[in-house]
């Protein structure tokens, strides 16, 4: 008790140095970020400041077609000493016509200017035109002339101090709107850049989408924990990727080179991607028979795998002869369409996105399809071969599928930094990768399962949150320099942006689903593909839908502002007006980014609440 | 004929699920489980089929050692045995047609499965095995939009498309009204006795079990405490299954 009392004091004193210490925290903030009112007050900055808003305020959006009526009457500043009176202008009776009193003055003092005759209510500069050329486009001044509905103004005009012997003259240029109002350029490049906007953020959305699917799935705890394998098969997987992605790219290359040299003729494109599906649809109904009850012999597994094998390249073929197709029609297409030449463009690329992707795609197809081949081969023996026998054949493998995996990644190193000394990036990292491998099997019992499933989730969650920590618009720039300035690099930029963060999303999703139907899935034999596509899928649907328009909102906000550095859309527009301090045109810009950005958010909030 | 020997369950936080639990089940018997909440009932049934691997000891299924099967074994093995589970375990926003063809996915490729097919004749099975259960008319709706008792009748249509041998029931009428319980345990009971299906089905309610089961083990705190007949159950058994406090009710 007493000795609460005695710390009382102390206590008040350590809260007021907290406060004091925190009064001083936003005090140092203050200097660093210089908060300083004494530039508002400034009057150059007010006036700046409300010009600037008050263009703002005006978006460049309709104008008018304007005639002027521009009129130059002579003066002489100053008063010539021989008292000659300027010339006046001619003009008819219902013409035009300026009044200056008086006729002559000193630098420095003021003429009275009255115009008569004018068009009723138009507006106009009135300025000293300095040298004796009427026609002379610098003007001094900044006197505005409004006429009142007879086609009236009188106004003082401050004279320059420009004295000269010759005649000078006052310009009157009084502008008026003619007919309907129109859009200006400003609003029809609006226009298409909002619509370039709006398109790459669907693009980069779609794009994103697709590839986020399947990696959300091994950055989800839930199911990547369950997957264990033991050493041997993790090895012989190890090794069967590689070769199987060397494997896939030459045969798929090969299967390519077949394709071109059968020939562009369209009629045998055509009969190719007729015929080729249908034998590949029989060869698999034979190759993978729908329910098998019992097991089969060895060569009967052989011969199908033989078969699904010769299906594969003949799909391969169908996607190269399609390739070719759709190229070929797209540029038929493309020349004889008229305004719809866009949906022959669309065909050709992605004729030619089918063209370039097919050999990376088959590459992978092939590295996962030996990986798991090895893998389950690993898994077999690991369970059928005596404890020394497997122990032996570990303690082989493993260094053999280290050194694979770490020599790989000294030759990525070698690739990003040109260190050039193969101890570094060969013999070292080789070596290392080996000794691990040989740890692992010395230390690991040779039957245990290894939790590999939590090694591919943590990298691959560490892969994309480092990912996602770079900003699109940093990605744009990379982009810029791959594919060159333009909507392209911007949907790339969006796209990988999208991929990496909805991946994350839709992981904790897949993480949050019941684990009820999993179990009741797994439980009636389903591997674990069938259990993510019976199970997993169905549960993911709401939240991955809400998720991608959550995301194309998002696509669309960050698509308005990736223009900024090259990266295509409304942005660059909105960026060079700026710069240029075209106020009236960046307010139309940044008007037609917030119209679009709340239509968005109010279509995807409909479409959300109909889906779920 | 199962026979489960030694088995124990230790999970990783040390708790000691099951405790050196042996004992047989002839092919054909309705066998229900009896004990506390937390007593090792799941878990003992999980084992079975391997959902939970056990720690120690071993299960032999028609002279195969279950614990030792590889994994395109266990896919074998686990397709002939049904499974039905307390709540229901149905896929909510699949069709109850596709939550019935579900329990086909151990025998379909699964590289047809990717395509989300099905052989013919299993979407006809299906559909007889939804008018089994006396719930054809509800093939096409959406899972959650059925009742709690249509739904576990659409968990038990899941689990006879597997042609099972076996089926494992997990407290199945423990979420439901008395009247929806019987109706529940009379498909169980028609599937033991007309398909000779052995059932392992764990209860809770003494009626029930004198109703339905020809046999009973109890386990309590892992342990296996009882194995007899219902009416063997006297007051005396009662109190050391479900402890000193516990009064009989119904």
């Amino acid at each position: 008790m007493n000795k609460n009392r005695k710390a009382s004091p102390w206590k008040s004193l350590q809260v007021g140095l907290l406060t004091l210490l925190a009064m001083v925290i936003f005090a140092y903030g203050f200097q660093i970020t210089e908060v300083n009112l004494e530039e508002l007050r400034s009057e150059t900055r007010q006036e700046s400041l409300i010009r600037v808003t008050r263009a703002l305020a005006r978006p460049d959006i309709f104008e008018y077609d304007q005639v002027e009526d521009v009129l130059n009457y002579p003066i002489y500043v100053p008063c010539p000493a021989d008292g000659r009176t300027p010339e006046l202008p001619e003009h008819g009776e219902s013409d035009p016509y300026l009044v200056i009193t008086p006729a002559c003055a000193a630098p420095g003092e003021t003429v009275q200017v009255e115009g008569y005759n004018f068009a009723g209510n138009t507006t106009g500069p009135v300025r000293f035109v300095p040298g004796s050329d009427p026609a002379n486009i610098v003007t001094l001044g900044r006197e505005n002339a409004t006429t009142d509905s007879d086609g009236h103004f009188i106004l003082t005009l401050p004279l320059p101090n420009r004295p000269s012997e010759d005649v000078q003259y006052i310009r009157a240029t009084l502008r008026r709107n003619v007919g309907a109002p129109h859009l200006t350029q400003t609003a029809i490049d609006t226009w298409d850049k909002i619509i370039e906007t709006v398109f790459m953020a669907l693009l980069a959305t779609v794009l994103g989408t697709i590839l986020a699917i399947p990696l959300s799935f091994i950055a989800a705890r839930n199911l990547m924990k369950p997957v264990k394998s033991s050493l041997t098969s993790i090895s012989l997987s190890v090794l069967g990727w590689p070769v199987g992605i060397a494997l896939g790219f030459i045969i798929v290359r090969w299967v390519g080179d077949v394709s071109a040299s059968v020939g562009s003729n369209v009629l045998v494109n055509l009969a190719s991607i007729i015929i080729a599906p249908v034998l590949v649809w029989l060869g698999a109904r034979w190759a993978l028979p729908q329910e098998e009850l019992t097991p089969t012999s060895l060569p009967v597994r052989l011969a199908r795998l033989g078969m699904l094998f010769l299906v594969i390249l003949l799909g391969f073929y169908a996607f190269f002869q399609l390739a070719n197709l759709t190229m070929t029609a797209g540029e038929t297409l493309q020349v004889s369409l008229g305004s719809f030449s866009f949906l022959g463009y669309f065909l050709f690329q992605v004729g030619d996105i089918v063209a370039i992707t097919t050999p990376v795609l088959g590459a992978l197809a092939a590295g996962g399809a030996l990986g798991s081949f090895m893998g389950r081969i690993g898994q077999i023996g690991s369970e059928k071969l005596s404890l020394p026998g497997l122990k032996t054949l570990n303690l082989v493998l493993a260094p053999i599928a280290g050194a694979t995996i770490f020599g790989l990644l000294g030759q990525l190193v070698e690739w990003l930094y040109q260190i050039g000394d193969p101890v570094y990036v060969l013999w070292g990292p080789t070596l290392t990768g080996a000794v691990i491998g040989l740890l692992l099997a010395v230390f690991t019992k040779a039957k245990d399962a290894l939790p590999i499933g939590m090694v591919i989730y943590s990298i691959t969650r560490t892969f994309l949150n480092s990912l996602r920590s770079v900003e699109a618009l940093v990605m744009a720039i990379v982009f810029v320099i791959a594919v060159g300035i333009g909507p392209f690099a911007g949907v790339l930029a969006l796209g990988l942006h999208t991929i990496v963060s909805l991946a994350k999303l839709y992981s904790e999703q897949v993480e949050s689903i019941l684990p009820g139907p999993l179990e009741a899935v797994e439980a009636t034999g389903a591997n674990r593909l069938q259990t993510i596509i019976y199970a997993v899928i169905p549960q993911i649907i709401p939240p991955y839908i809400s998720y991608t328009m959550y995301r194309w909102d998002i696509n669309v906000r960050m698509s308005t502002i990736i223009g900024f550095v090259g990266g295509g859309g409304i942005g660059f527009l909105l960026q060079q007006n700026i710069n240029l301090l075209n106020y009236r045109g960046a307010s139309a810009q940044m008007l037609a980014i917030a119209v679009v950005v709340a239509t968005m958010d109010y279509i995807s909030s409909v479409l959300r609440e109909k889906t779920i | 004929m199962l026979q489960i020997k030694n088995l124990t369950k230790i999970y990783d936080g040390g708790v000691k699920a099951l405790d050196n639990v042996s004992f047989e089940v002839p092919d054909g018997q309705f066998l229900a489980i009896i004990g506390l909440s937390g007593s090792g009932k799941s878990t003992l049934l999980r084992c079975i089929n391997r959902l939970i691997e056990p720690t120690s000891g071993q299960i032999f299924w028609n002279g195969q050692d279950i614990t030792a099967a590889s994994q395109d074994e266990m896919r074998r093995i686990r397709r002939k045995i049904g499974m039905v589970f307390q709540h229901f375990n149905l896929v909510h926003r699949s069709k109850v047609i596709t939550n019935v063809l579900a329990g086909r996915l151990g025998y379909v490729n699964p590289a047809w499965s990717l395509a989300n097919r099905f052989p013919k004749e299993d979407i006809e099975k299906a559909i007889a095995q939804l008018q089994r259960v006396g719930i054809a008319d509800k093939a096409y709706h959406r899972a959650d939009e059925l009742s709690g008792g249509q739904q576990q009748r659409v968990g038990i249509a899941r689990a006879l498309m597997q042609d099972p041998e076996m089926i494992l029931a997990d407290e199945p009428v423990a979420s439901l009204d008395p009247v929806l319980a019987h109706s529940i345990m009379t498909y169980l009971e028609d599937i033991n006795s007309k398909d000779g299906v052995t059932v392992l089905c764990s209860l809770h309610f003494l009626d029930l079990v004198h109703r339905y089961a020809d046999r009973v083990v109890a386990l309590n705190e892992g342990k296996l405490v009882f194995e007899g007949l219902p009416k063997d159950i006297d007051d005396k058994k009662f109190k050391e299954i479900y402890g000193r406090e516990a009064e009989r009710v119904g």
